[in-house]
């Protein structure tokens, strides 16, 4: 269109963005901030780190420690991981189906804007009386017996962003089942694709647990209920089991994307279809399936008995399998591969020795009489920093290197980006891999300081010098983002040269409607199918036509506005005289904005067909 | 949906044939329908009659497990072409949510 192709002022550019419903730029929305969040979360890695490199520090109190410690894995779980991974879902995953959007534009946008007003909420507590500090966990004995606002900054923050991600999940889910596009069965969905899927299966049925978990606290906090609180006949150890029926889902909904992040770049830089592909859904699947039977490995020490404990332990022992079959896949992908050692390569091959050292520290920790002994040591912040820095952090960086040229049409530094690599791979493993040994030598988890003469000083102060590398990769993976964005060098469909699947066969970064006519999809891997028999591009599925496009909307920017307005009124409800007036209003934005999108039609805009023709293409592509 | 397909050529067979479909999901839907509010007033009845809890509990857990089955399959055509993936996920999420309760009614309350 050509309005589109006029340069447009900051102000035209952030409206666009504060109403897009278009799945990329949401996708860029949740790459911005969950890297933000990501950079914030770092930041208080450090300050843990920093405290830990020398026996008696007083760099923070013990306090403060704690609100850090929190924040640190409350931010880099829901506030880091989860949105960067969503950032990928969106830009790729109906690019990879052929799909002009997601199923539901206008509430992909809500479910972004719902998460960034709970991250914002949840972060503002550093600033309005002290941060949460009774662990991401937030056991409930622990979470209420926390004075300030603390802890109520977490369960409102949390409840706010999770329904966002809830909302999220369901859209890919239904995009998945309905919008594929002519000819893309199933069993030739792209692997990342397919673990978009189950993990947006997962979340629609763990986050109502932990929404269901946090509900209760919060009547226990703020409206004096007695759900948890065992001197009124309450029960502590429910929040545990919900917490943990979310808490253990969640892990797999962080690193199957991650597993299909790298399903997608090992065949392309092998240059070799994904050995196993069935066995491989198969594997997702069960990986899915399982993790909803585990969850009471978290409590083996909370006194559930031998029984419950065996169960779990071998339930959980279980899900090395299909995991065993992934490893196995990407390792026979490889085998025999014309590899390319490009930069997301690099990440990809890393992780596999990496994850596995995480899942066999995972199977040692499922052993339940063994876990008595490692239990709330270093031995369970190595393992569990092995999966998902390993396995998640390890894919999103990948990710990025590897889809910015589909998201941004520019290609990061290949040198700057190896550099990151190392400095981040070998400041992981120097981090982390000692910290095994810390937990077996002792050293509990969640401790501000240690005192001399434990044999703790050496191996903490390597793991500090670990944490200074990965910052370090960070920065320069910062300013690689910068010198490309300056240089805007744009790059053709494929710039990788290998692109397999159907994102690859349209131009970097894509038209907002994706595709001008849906093509044909004749296999797994689509592109490369024609690439084989010389054709230069999809064959289309459809004469050209006009397309049907969402208008762009303010409204989920102010309904999300609008609860986090209540999250303050119904936090300082008892505090302040305004806080209930301010609950009211709250929510009257919020149902007053839902009521508005209820009774205004909004029928959308069609793209016509004499629009999309130009003169270097009539219309024969897809 | 299955009753709506008018893909064989011919107008007035498939008019015919659809008449005939929806004629027979009308009778199931009143069949179903009148059999809901018997079980309903079935349930009053239960409670209203003063037998003892342990009888009445468990019949009426059995007669709403009747008529959720009613309501997806009579009403909410689960049956038809095309419902697979709604009836996929509502098992599944049947099956996490049975394991939860079973577990909490065994190791969290007894």
């Amino acid at each position: 269109m050509s309005t589109n192709a006029q340069k447009k002022g900051f102000g035209a550019t952030l409206w666009d963005f504060l109403t897009t419903v278009d799945h990329k730029k949401i996708a860029i929305l949740y790459m911005i901030a969950g890297g933000f969040f990501f950079l914030v979360g770092g930041l208080e890695a450090m300050f843990i780190r920093i405290q830990l490199a020398v026996p008696n520090n007083d760099f923070v109190g013990a306090g403060l420690y704690n609100e850090i410690l929190t924040m640190h894995g409350t931010t880099m779980i829901f506030l880091a991981a989860m949105p960067l991974l969503f950032g990928f879902m969106n830009a790729v995953m109906p690019l990879q189906i052929g799909a002009r959007d997601v199923a539901f534009p206008f509430v992909n946008a809500l479910g972004f804007w719902l998460f960034f007003f709970g991250g914002v909420f949840l972060n503002l507590s550093w600033f309005l009386g002290g941060a949460p500090d009774a662990g991401w966990t937030s056991y409930a004995s622990l979470s209420l017996a926390s004075e300030g606002h603390g802890v109520d900054f977490y369960l409102l923050g949390l409840q706010i962003s999770g329904a966002g991600t809830l909302m999220g999940g369901i859209n890919f889910l239904v995009t998945i089942i309905n919008m594929r596009a002519p000819g893309m069965t199933y069993m030739r969905m792209p692997l990342f694709t397919w673990t978009t899927f189950v993990a947006s299966a997962l979340i629609l049925f763990a986050f109502p647990a932990l929404t269901v978990g946090i509900f209760l606290l919060m009547f226990d906090r703020l409206f004096g209920s007695n759900f948890f609180v065992t001197a009124a006949g309450g029960n502590t150890v429910i929040w545990e089991h919900l917490f943990w029926i979310f808490g253990h889902p969640e892990v797999y909904i962080l690193v199957l994307p991650a597993f299909g992040i790298f399903s997608e770049i090992i065949p392309v830089f092998s240059r070799k279809r994904l050995f196993g592909y069935s066995s491989m859904v198969f594997a997702t699947v069960l990986i899915g399936f399982l993790g909803f039977m585990v969850w009471a490995h978290h409590m083996f020490t909370v006194g559930l008995g031998p029984i419950a404990n065996a169960i779990f332990a071998v339930a959980t022992m279980a899900i090395a399998v299909p995991t065993g079959i992934k490893i196995f896949n990407w390792l026979f992908t490889m085998w025999g591969g014309s590899i390319k050692f490009t930069t997301p390569m690099h990440y990809a091959v890393a992780f596999i020795p990496t994850f596995l050292l995480g899942g066999v520290t995972g199977v040692m920790l499922a052993a339940a009489a063994a876990d008595y002994q490692y239990h709330d040591t270093y031995f369970v912040v190595a393992h569990f920093h092995y999966v998902i820095v390993g396995g998640v952090v390890f894919a999103v960086l990948a990710g990025t290197q590897f889809y910015w040229p589909k998201m941004f049409g520019t290609m990061l530094n290949e040198a700057l980006g190896k550099i990151t690599f190392w400095l981040f791979f070998i400041g992981f493993h120097l981090t982390f891999f000692i910290q095994h040994f810390l937990g077996l030598w002792g050293m509990p988890r969640r401790v501000f300081t240690f005192i001399e003469g434990q044999g703790f000083e050496t191996a903490n102060l390597v793991s500090t010098i670990g944490a200074f590398f990965m910052a370090v990769a960070t920065v320069v993976l910062l300013i690689n983002i910068i010198i490309t964005s300056i240089k805007n060098e744009k790059v053709g469909n494929d710039p990788w040269g290998d692109g397999r699947t159907l994102e690859w066969a349209i131009p970097s970064p894509p038209p907002f409607y994706n595709f001008k006519q849906l093509p044909l999809v004749r296999g797994l891997d689509p592109l490369w199918i024609e690439k084989m028999e010389g054709k230069k591009g999809m064959t289309p599925a459809e004469p050209l036509g006009d397309i049907h496009m969402p208008n762009n909307s303010f409204t989920p920017f102010v309904i999300s506005f609008g609860l986090f307005v209540a999250a303050f009124g119904a936090m300082y409800r008892l505090d302040y005289n305004w806080g209930l007036p301010v609950l009211i209003l709250g929510m009257a934005i919020t149902f007053g904005s839902m009521f508005y999108r209820s009774v205004k039609d909004d029928h959308g805009f069609h793209i016509h067909k004499e629009e999309l023709t130009d003169d270097n293409d009539k219309g024969v592509k897809a | 949906m299955e009753n709506n397909q008018t893909n064989t050529g011919n107008p007035s067979v498939d008019i015919t044939y659809r008449r005939k479909r929806n004629a027979e999901e009308m009778r199931h839907q009143v069949i179903s329908f009148a059999l809901m509010i018997f079980f309903t007033v079935v349930a009053f009845v239960a409670v209203g009659s003063g037998m003892s809890g342990w009888f009445t509990v468990p019949f009426i857990l059995l007669l709403a497990a009747v008529q959720v089955v009613f309501q997806l399959y009579y009403f909410m055509h689960m049956s038809h072409k095309g419902h697979e993936a709604p009836a996929l996920f509502l098992y599944s999420g049947l099956l996490v949510g049975l394991i939860t309760i079973l577990t909490f009614l065994t190791i969290v309350w007894w």
